[in-house]
């Protein structure tokens, strides 16, 4: 296979994964029902800090100093992200759990 | 070459992970393994992007990481239950401009990419600086830094449909000449960031449940573009989980105010209602904390109506205290949600849960207008646009058509509201004229506490 003819098919692989990606986002969160819409908003808000990912690719590899300082900056953004929204979501999902427990207590 | 294997194999891993994790948030019992399991698919995807072989400086990213997951985790341990929509509103725009700088990066690195990488770099680095830029105001406004209410001024829509046409042909200029496109770049990223701030300055804090929603979508959308830009799947897919998330709870916002998304955006709502001030018939009746007890205790079925009131006074608490000595006495209590109560989706939800309260007792408004007249009283915790009857009888109000929760129906509504001062919406209510209305002024927390010794005493 040439460059060109794979750079298409990667292509395309990449715009299947986003139109399947976004069904299934839309089939799973239309269950989810409004009292646990903020949690829901700060858990899927953590996970679009996947970004993180990019950032340690970008930080991590060589491409001088501007990229490195752009990847390090990207990755402390990111982290707070990813971090921060997972404690938050916990920390609220917490409160919701307490009540069956001390229903049947 | 099994170390790329061994990345995408638990890229796919993580991918599951977060699909599994948000369909057990669908249940209260099972939202918090949901939530672990997406934390453990995150941690799967970024420990395995560090067995990657283009990595080979770690230093500084390992401090990057150490650096913001100690500040993620203060952030999250110190925040107040009540700070929780600047909290989300903050992240947001972390977000976005952790995608912005990954568009940058890569554009920096192949400033000769194709077309199709440098279109998704644009696009990472135009909806990560909005979703940056729009989230700092949205923060600010939550936590008052910056008034709540719309700014609006002359020419704005023009200006933002301007800002909106030049990213666009800085954007085809940017990509017709990549190579020496340095400074069309940089003149995007900072239209973006303009762009950002405009788009929320007008949006009043009755909006913010929407705006944040959009936010949030905007984030997952960044780092879907981010994720094209470098060819990296595990981005793409919860980039683009997000982005519909985020769509969805737009959906649901915009319903519940009947709006349509471009009014929320574009409308500045808020700034311009005054006009069905005049003809509001009645005067206002105040009620003691003393009366208010007789009322309370002489009803068998109380409902309780909780705003954006609630939270500032951080009434919860006390509020669920009155609800069970209500209870203990026999008289049938009842939460009231409206959808967009608060300033993010299922803001009064979190409240209620940290206070204890049931979520069984947590009735959602259509549920609880059908039965809102067999209600004897019903008491308003700071809410006002979500109750105001103008949605239901006065066509020339902005919010005529809105679904509202009908206290007025109710056979005694008591409105617990600090002053006359209108909502975030600007307009009077009509509510507080009725004749069956009873307002209590005063500080929440403290007019709850009231009513709390007058039973203990009585």
């Amino acid at each position: 296979m040439d460059p060109q003819a794979c750079n298409e098919a990667c292509l395309v692989c990449m715009g299947l994964i986003l139109v399947l990606s976004i069904f299934i986002g839309f089939e799973v969160i239309f269950k989810v029902p409004s009292r646990l819409h903020t949690p829901l908003m700060s858990g899927s808000n953590a996970i679009s800090g996947i970004t993180l990912v990019g950032a340690v690719l970008a930080a991590g590899s060589a491409g001088g100093t501007i990229s490195l300082i752009l990847g390090t900056l990207a990755v402390v953004f990111a982290t707070v992200n990813v971090v921060g929204g997972y404690v938050v979501t916990d920390r609220m999902l917490r409160m919701f759990q307490k009540k069956p427990g001390r229903r049947q207590g | 070459m099994n170390c790329i294997l061994l990345i995408n194999g638990t890229y796919i891993v993580a991918a599951v992970f977060f699909i599994y994790g948000l369909k057990l948030l669908t249940s209260p019992e099972t939202a918090r393994r949901g939530n672990l399991v997406s934390a453990v698919g995150m941690f799967l995807a970024v420990a395995v992007t560090l067995l990657n072989n283009e990595i080979i400086d770690f230093k500084w990213l390992l401090t990057g990481i150490a650096i913001g997951g100690v500040i993620g985790a203060l952030f999250a341990r110190l925040v107040k239950m009540t700070q929780m929509p600047e909290m989300v509103a903050l992240f947001n725009g972390f977000g976005g401009i952790a995608s912005l700088l990954v568009g940058w990066g890569a554009y920096h690195v192949m400033p000769l990419a194709g077309i199709f990488e440098l279109t998704t770099v644009f696009l990472a680095v135009l909806i990560g600086g909005v979703t940056f830029a729009g989230s700092l105001v949205a923060w600010g406004k939550l936590s008052e830094i910056i008034p709540g209410r719309p700014v609006l001024f002359r020419g704005q829509t023009l200006l933002n449909g301007t800002l909106i046409v030049a990213v666009l042909i800085g954007g085809s200029v940017f990509l017709s000449n990549p190579a020496g496109g340095y400074p069309v770049f940089l003149g995007i990223m900072l239209l973006s960031l303009v762009l950002g701030v405009l788009v929320v300055i007008p949006i009043g804090g009755a909006d913010m449940p929407v705006v944040i929603s959009l936010l949030n979508s905007y984030s997952g959308i960044a780092a879907c573009a981010a994720g094209l830009a470098i060819s990296n799947n595990i981005l793409i897919v919860s980039g683009a989980l997000v982005g519909a998330s985020g769509i969805i709870l737009t959906k649901v916002m915009c319903k519940a105010m009947n709006r349509s998304l471009y009014n929320v955006l574009f409308g500045g709502f808020g700034a311009v209602a005054k006009g069905s001030e005049a003809d509001v018939d009645g005067e206002v009746k105040p009620i003691s904390v003393q009366d208010t007890y007789f009322l309370l205790e002489a009803a068998s079925a109380v409902a309780f109506v909780p705003g954006y009131g609630m939270a500032v006074s951080q009434a919860q608490h006390v509020l669920k205290e009155l609800g069970d000595i209500l209870e203990g006495r026999g008289i049938e209590v009842s939460y009231a949600i409206h959808p967009v109560a608060g300033r993010m989706p299922g803001h009064m939800n979190v409240l209620l849960a940290e206070a204890d309260v049931p979520y069984e007792k947590l009735i959602e408004m259509e549920e609880i207008n059908r039965r809102i007249a067999n209600i004897d009283v019903c008491v308003i915790i700071g809410a006002n646009d979500i109750v105001n009857p103008a949605a239901r009888e006065d066509a020339t109000s902005s919010i005529y058509g809105m679904p509202i929760i009908e206290a007025d129906r109710s056979k005694t509504a008591i409105v617990l509201k600090r002053s006359m001062a209108p909502g975030f919406a600007g307009i009077d209510n009509r509510l507080f004229y009725k004749e069956n209305t009873r307002m209590l002024f005063g500080d929440a927390k403290e007019m709850l506490g009231g009513i709390i010794a007058e039973f203990k005493g009585g």
